[in-house]
């Protein structure tokens, strides 16, 4: 008994009253029929949306940087953490002339999550040493097959045009660690020509 | 107008009226049903799902339709059809409400007053389960025939106790035509008042002729597969669906007129409505009533499990087939003492 | 003349399905025409204006007795088209019992009045009527027959029943 609500189980004659279950009957109409006045607590999704905590972990994003190179240089760390061994990639070698694609020398030329596998733990991102995953508040999409699960550069990568904000989980820690200058990986294109 | 022109209308109207019924109660369960879960039920084919049967009617047709190779297909076929018949068929002696008058003509709103009322509508209601029989059975299917059987026993017991309980309502009436039974109650109490205990018998046992839950024992989902519809698709198997709808719209018409007075409603004649206006408020209320005991059967259907088999016999032979018989000798006492014999 | 055309259609099909009965191979066939042959009887009650006649007739016939004849052809599975097995001796006494139905048959037509009955009343076969020729005029009998039933359904119990020790 540790929690005195274990119910002891009596097996006794039923009553008449219990018999003819009439009373019974109505008891449980009158439950279902309080049931009229409850509020519903559907929400009508494509419509209506669920509000979502700031550090909810969706659906991933390779970020780029501010002068619209990829910041991933495939250094394989997320694909390491992964717990859920999601995560693949394949690094090239970047060309003469593509350095406003992609920031370091070395890229990222497959980078593939399953999202079949993926648990969105969000240890890519805390791996990540280059801040380019990042988890958003997107609903991974459904689809019919299961190729269309595995998600290339071609959905991961954000547009040029349009920046993804996760504002919201950078941390302080991160903010603080992008000030820093003196990291390579911290300077824009433009600083970098300089240098 | 030509009497038998009238009556053809008033067949279209009635039939029309039935089948419009028993299109927007599929929309009401779903949605009874949504809320009596918490949940928010058809919401997106038009307002408030509205247009949900319209919907489901085209998907319905547009389905694949399928015979099975064994099945023998003409039965296949006839069983749906014919329990769409009898269903349909019971509409006609019900009187939806006194009668309109326009240019000095009378115009019922009954399709026929036959002095056989109430023997009509047993009868038709004791042929209504050779469709899920012959359904059932020419699926060539164990589930089918399983639920084809349950379905066939079932109401050949209840349709003993329902009778017996109508015939204590007959002795106090004294008559089996319907629109008669109606007239009967304008003024006085409704019959529900002499016969609470018939009108209990005849509620369960409207409830198993129309195989509703917690009776729903011929196609119980989850032992019989669909029970004696498992092998019909697309619109063949709407029309069993359905017509089950229009059987609980009939049977909730049938408890409204024999029992709760029709289209009369409580002091009708105080309000100083005359005529026409009256007919068509009077006609608004038996609706009410009819929509009244839909609601009862949904809100039961969505409380209580479904019996076992032979608690479901039992209850049919050994409790409420006793109690009709009790209830005719009791009002056969209460008559006989009370001088309203003979 | 609607009358007389729906005469010989309901004619036509209560013949047509009763020969049906016998001949189809299928006995839930044989018993579905059976069904049809009630309904076309009950239509010529319904011409006879007995409405009172024809409705119990589709109730206790069409309605209960022979569903239950279904429900029993359907649960023994009689579909195997097999060759039924019957002895020259019961084909001999089956012919013989058909013979005596048919004679009392062919003397009951004989001795009945030819012609349209004009002495009874147009609604002879309401409930009204029935009833009171019923228990006024065929009291004995009709309590008769109900004591036979009661007989019957006491044998049906009893022979229901598990053995009492």
């Amino acid at each position: 008994m540790l929690t005195n609500r274990a119910k002891v189980v009596v097996k006794k004659e039923l009553s008449w009253s219990e018999r003819i279950y009439l009373p019974a009957i109505l008891q449980g109409m009158l439950i279902t029929f309080s049931h009229l006045f409850k509020r519903t607590p559907t929400i009508k999704y494509p419509e209506q949306k669920r509000e979502f905590s700031p550090v909810y972990r969706g659906q991933h994003v390779l970020k780029r940087d501010e002068s619209g190179a990829e910041r991933c240089t495939a250094c394989g760390l997320c694909a390491v953490s992964c717990p859920a061994e999601a995560i693949t990639m394949d690094a090239a070698e970047r060309k003469k002339g593509e350095e406003h694609l992609y920031r370091e020398e070395k890229y990222a030329r497959i980078y593939e999550i399953n999202m079949l596998r993926c648990i969105f733990c969000g240890l890519c991102e805390e791996a990540c040493p280059k801040e380019a995953i990042f988890l958003t508040d997107r609903i991974v999409p459904s689809s019919f097959t299961r190729g269309e699960e595995i998600f290339g550069k071609d959905k991961l990568v954000e547009p040029v045009d349009a920046p993804i904000d996760v504002s919201a989980r950078q941390t302080n820690d991160v903010l603080e660690f992008k000030k820093n200058k003196k990291f390579y990986h911290n300077l824009t294109f433009n600083d970098r020509q300089i240098r | 107008m030509d009497p038998i022109l009238y009556t053809i209308l008033l067949c279209v109207i009635v039939f029309g009226i039935s089948l419009g019924a028993a299109a927007y109660m599929t929309w009401g369960e779903r949605k009874l049903a949504a809320v009596l879960q918490d949940r928010v039920g058809p919401s997106r084919a038009g307002p408030f799902g509205l247009l949900q049967p319209i919907a489901d009617g085209i998907k319905m047709i547009f389905k694949e339709e399928m015979i099975p190779t064994h099945s023998n297909r003409w039965l296949f076929v006839l069983g749906p059809c014919f329990f769409m018949l009898t269903a349909c068929m019971t509409s006609v002696v019900i009187p939806w409400g006194s009668g309109l008058t326009i240019n000095d003509t009378f115009y019922r709103m009954q399709v026929t007053d036959i002095n056989i009322g109430l023997l009509y509508l047993l009868g038709v209601v004791s042929i209504g389960v050779y469709g899920i029989m012959i359904g059932g059975w020419a699926s060539n299917n164990k589930y089918s025939l399983l639920g084809a059987l349950r379905a066939s026993s079932q109401m050949i017991s209840y349709e003993v106790a329902m009778g017996l309980s109508l015939i204590a309502l007959v002795m106090t009436t004294g008559t089996l035509q319907l629109g008669e039974i109606v007239r009967q109650q304008d003024g006085g109490f409704a019959n529900v008042v002499y016969q609470p205990l018939g009108f209990l018998i005849f509620l369960i046992c409207a409830f198993a002729e129309t195989n509703r839950a917690p009776f729903d024992l011929p196609e119980t989902e989850s032992e019989l597969v669909g029970g004696f519809h498992t092998e019909y698709s697309s619109m063949k198997l709407g029309f069993f669906l359905f017509a089950e709808y229009i059987n609980m719209f009939i049977s909730s018409a049938v408890m409204a007129t024999l029992y709760f007075g029709g289209y009369n409603f409580p002091f009708q004649h105080e309000l100083g409505l005359e005529g026409n206006a009256l007919a068509i408020v009077q006609s608004l209320v038996f609706m009410l009533k009819i929509s009244g005991f839909i609601f009862l059967f949904m809100w039961i259907r969505w409380t209580l499990p479904r019996f076992r088999y032979d608690q479901l016999m039992n209850l049919g032979w050994k409790i409420l087939l006793p109690l009709a018989l009790a209830n005719i000798f009791i009002t056969g006492l209460v008559m006989f003492f009370s001088g309203k014999l003979g | 003349m609607l009358t007389e055309y729906t005469f010989w259609f309901l004619s036509f099909l209560a013949v047509f399905s009763a020969f049906a009965v016998i001949l189809s191979r299928n006995p839930v066939h044989s018993v579905l025409y059976l069904i049809l042959t009630f309904f076309s009887i009950a239509g010529h009650y319904f011409l006879l204006n007995a409405q009172f006649l024809a409705a119990v007739h589709i109730i206790v016939y069409a309605g209960a007795i022979m569903v239950l004849f279904l429900y029993v052809v359907m649960m023994l599975n009689l579909n195997q088209a097999e060759p039924q097995r019957t002895s020259a001796w019961a084909k001999f006494l089956g012919a013989g019992a058909a013979g005596i139905l048919m004679l009392v048959m062919i003397a009951v037509i004989r001795k009945a009045e030819q012609g349209t009955p004009a002495g009874l009343p147009v609604n002879a076969g309401t409930v009204e009527n029935l009833g009171i020729t019923l228990y006024r005029d065929f009291l004995l009998p009709f309590e008769l027959a109900s004591v036979l039933f009661l007989g019957a359904m006491v044998g049906a119990v009893y022979l229901s029943k598990k053995e009492i020790t």
